[in-house]
C-alpha cells in the first residue's frame, strides 16, 4: 500500500518535473524542475532495490543541475521572465513525434509478453555490484574510465581558450618580454603559482 | 507509525536545533570575548537575534523568485536533519540505509543547490554573487570530501553506518586515517559556508546570499547553517571517532558528547584562520589536497589488504 | 508497482525529453531534453533488471548509463561554450556548419 502510494508520488513528480522544464519561463525553475524529476526517478530506483544506484543518481543529478543552472544563466543572455520570447522551433511536428513515440512505446510495453523473472537478487546488492565491477564485469569499468578521462581532456581543450600553461609555458616560468617573472595573472592560484 | 519513525520525526529535529543553538551561543561568547564584551552578552546574543528576527517583518524585493527562495531557506535546516537520521546512536539508527554514507554525500550535494538558489531567489546582485561563490567553493571541497568519505568505507568494507561504526571497535579510524578525518572536518566547515569558508555570506558583498533575507527566512538560514555544521560534526563520530563507543555512559550520550567535542574544536580553531577566497581554495584543493587524500586512500587500502580488514 | 507501470513512466519521460530536445533552440535546453531521455532509459533499465533478471551483473548497465549521462553533460557544456564564444549566442539554429 505505502509502496504503491510512494511509487505514484514519485512517478507523478518525475513526469510533471520533466514537463515543467519546457513550460516554465524561469531558467532556475526549469533547471530545478529537471532536478526534481531526477530525484523522483532516483526514488523509484531505490524502490527497485537498487539503493546505491538510486542514491548516486540523486547525488550526481543535483550536482549536475547546480552547475547546469550556472551555464543556463551564462548562455541565455537574457531573462525569459523579463523578456518573453519564443525560444523554440517546430513545436507542432515535435509534439506529434513525441506523442507518437510515447504511444508506440506504451503499446509495446503493454502488448509484449514479458518473460518470467529468472535468477534471484543477491542479499547485499551494493556488495554484489562492487564484486561484479571488480570481477567478471571489470572490462566495463576499464572502458568507462578512459572514456571519462578523454572527456575531461576534450572538454577542457574545447572550453579553455588560453589556459595558464599556454600563457606561462609548460613549467609555468615563462617570462614577460621585459623580463618580469610574473606577468599580471588574472587567475592567481592559492599556492602562489 | 512505528516507534523509530516517530522518534526520528520528533527527536532528531529537536536535538539538531538544540545543538545548533548551543553552538551558536558558544560561538557568540567567543566573539564577545574577542571584542572585550562581557561573555554573558555573547552567550545570549543568538537568542536575542532569534527573538528579533521572529518579530521582524519579511520583506521581498520585486521580481524575487519567492518559491525557490523559500524552499532554499527552509531546506538548509532540513538537510541537516536528513543527514542526522542515518547516524547510529549505539545500535539504534533512525534510518538504517545500506548506503548511509552515500546518503550523507547526496545530502551535502543538495546544499550546492540550496545555497545557490538562496542567492538566485532574492533577485539581488549581491546575493547572486554569494551563490556563485558557494558553487566555486563547492567545486573545490567536494572532490576531496568524496575521497575522504571513501576511506572509512574501505576500512569497514561497507557503506552502512552501523558496519563502519562496528569496524572501529579495536581502533578508531581517526588514528590510522588522520588525513581523511582532517579533510572531512574542513569540508564540513566548507559546506556549512562558515568560518574561513564564509565568502558566500561575506560582508564584502553585503552579506551575500543572506543580504536580502529578513525575519523568519533569515533565522532559518542562519540557524540552518549551524544545524548543518552540527550534522557534519555528528557524522564524523560514527565515521572516524568510534561511534557510540565509550565507558560507563550509554552509547547515545557518547555520540552527543563526541559531537560537542568536535564542535568545540571547530569553533575554537575557526579563529586561527583567515577567510579563504574560493579561487585560492580551488588550487589548494586540487593541487595539494586531492593527491594527499589519494595517498591516504592507498595507505588505507594497503593496510586493509594486508591485515584482511580494519585494524 | 509493476514492470509495465514503471516502463510507462520511463516512456513518458523519454517522450517529454524527446519533445524538449527537438523544440528547444538554446543548446543548454536541448541538453536538458537529452538528459530527460537518458533519465527514462535509466529508469527502464532499473525496472527491467529488478522485474526480469535481478542478477548482480545487470546493475553495471545502469552505471554505464550514468557514465553516458556524465559524458553528454561535459561535452555538451564544452561545445556550448565554444559556440557561445565564437558567435555570442548558443542558439542551435545558428550552428549549421555541418549541415549539407
Amino acid at each position: 500500500m505505502i509502496e504503491s502510494i510512494l511509487f505514484w508520488i514519485f512517478a507523478v513528480l518525475a513526469v510533471a518535473g520533466g514537463i515543467a522544464v519546457f513550460v516554465v519561463d524561469s531558467m532556475a525553475r526549469a533547471t530545478y524542475a529537471l532536478a526534481v524529476s531526477f530525484v523522483a526517478v532516483g526514488g523509484i530506483i531505490v524502490m527497485l532495490h537498487l539503493d546505491y544506484i538510486g542514491v548516486i543518481t540523486i547525488l550526481m543529478m543535483i550536482m549536475e543541475m547546480a552547475i547546469m543552472a550556472v551555464f543556463m544563466v551564462m548562455f541565455m543572455g537574457m531573462n525569459p521572465a523579463l523578456m518573453p520570447m519564443d525560444m523554440t522551433h517546430s513545436t507542432r511536428r515535435s509534439a506529434v513525434l513525441a506523442t507518437l513515440t510515447f504511444l508506440v512505446l506504451a503499446v509495446a510495453i503493454i502488448v509484449i509478453p514479458w518473460p518470467d523473472r529468472t535468477g534471484s537478487a543477491a542479499a547485499d546488492l551494493t556488495r554484489s555490484l562492487g564484486e561484479a565491477i571488480m570481477g567478471s564485469k571489470m572490462l566495463v569499468m576499464l572502458t568507462i574510465s578512459p572514456v571519462l578521462f578523454a572527456t575531461i581532456v576534450a572538454s577542457l581543450v574545447l572550453a579553455n581558450p588560453r589556459g595558464r600553461y599556454d600563457r606561462y609555458g609548460a613549467d609555468l616560468d615563462r617570462r614577460d618580454p621585459d623580463g618580469r617573472a610574473h606577468p599580471e595573472d588574472p587567475i592567481g592560484g592559492g599556492i602562489g603559482r | 507509525m512505528s516507534d523509530p519513525v516517530l522518534a526520528a520525526v520528533l527527536l532528531v529535529p529537536i536535538a539538531v536545533v538544540t545543538l545548533a543553538g548551543v553552538t551558536a551561543s558558544a560561538n557568540g561568547a567567543l566573539d564577545a570575548r574577542t571584542r572585550g564584551a562581557p561573555l554573558r552578552s555573547g552567550f545570549t546574543a543568538p537568542l536575542h537575534e532569534a527573538a528579533r528576527l521572529l518579530r521582524q517583518q519579511r520583506r521581498t524585493l520585486p521580481g524575487a523568485d519567492s518559491l525557490l527562495w523559500r524552499i532554499a531557506g527552509a531546506g538548509i535546516g532540513m538537510v541537516a536533519v536528513l543527514k542526522v537520521v542515518v547516524i547510529p546512536f549505539g545500535d539504534t539508527v533512525f534510518a538504517d540505509l545500506p548506503v548511509g554514507l552515500v546518503w550523507f554525500n547526496a545530502m551535502d550535494v543538495l546544499l550546492w543547490a540550496l545555497w545557490w538558489l538562496l542567492g538566485w531567489g532574492a533577485n539581488s546582485g549581491w546575493s547572486l554573487v554569494g551563490g556563485y561563490r558557494f558553487l566555486a567553493q563547492a567545486l573545490s571541497y567536494e572532490i576531496p570530501l568524496m575521497f575522504a568519505l571513501t576511506a572509512p568505507a574501505i576500512g569497514a568494507g561497507s557503506l552502512r553506518m552501523l558496519d563502519i561504526q562496528a569496524a572501529q571497535v579495536d581502533l578508531w579510524f581517526v588514528v590510522w586515517m588522520p588525513l581523511a578525518a582532517l579533510v572531512f572536518a574542513v569540508s564540513v566547515v566548507a559546506f556549512s559556508s562558515w568560518g574561513p569558508f564564509q565568502t558566500a555570506l561575506g560582508t564584502d558583498v553585503g552579506g551575500g546570499v543572506v543580504a536580502e533575507l529578513s525575519g523568519i527566512d533569515r533565522l532559518l538560514v542562519l540557524g540552518g547553517r549551524y544545524a548543518v555544521l552540527v550534522a557534519g560534526a555528528a557524522f564524523s563520530v560514527p565515521l572516524f571517532l568510534g561511534g557510540g563507543a565509550g565507558p560507563v555512559l550509554p552509547a547515545g550520550v557518547w555520540v552527543v558528547l563526541k559531537t560537542c567535542a568536535v564542535l568545540a574544536g571547530l569553533i575554537t580553531l575557526r579563529r586561527l584562520f583567515p577567510t579563504l577566497r574560493p579561487e585560492r581554495v580551488a588550487e589548494i584543493a586540487w593541487v595539494v589536497v586531492v593527491p594527499l587524500v589519494l595517498v591516504q586512500l592507498a595507505v588505507v587500502a594497503v593496510i586493509v589488504g594486508m591485515h584482511g580488514g580494519a585494524l | 508497482m509493476t514492470l509495465q507501470l514503471v516502463l510507462l513512466v520511463s516512456a513518458a519521460l523519454f517522450s517529454v525529453g524527446l519533445y524538449g530536445a527537438l523544440t528547444q533552440q538554446v543548446v543548454v535546453m536541448v541538453m536538458m531534453g537529452i538528459e530527460l531521455m537518458i533519465n527514462g532509459v535509466l529508469l527502464a533499465g532499473g525496472a527491467l533488471w529488478w522485474f526480469l533478471s535481478p542478477t548482480p551483473d545487470g546493475q553495471t548497465v545502469l552505471l554505464v548509463i550514468l557514465a553516458a549521462m556524465t559524458v553528454e553533460m561535459a561535452m555538451g557544456f564544452a561545445v556550448a561554450t565554444v559556440v557561445h564564444r565564437s558567435r555570442g549566442s548558443d542558439l542551435s539554429d545558428s550552428a549549421t556548419d555541418l549541415a549539407g
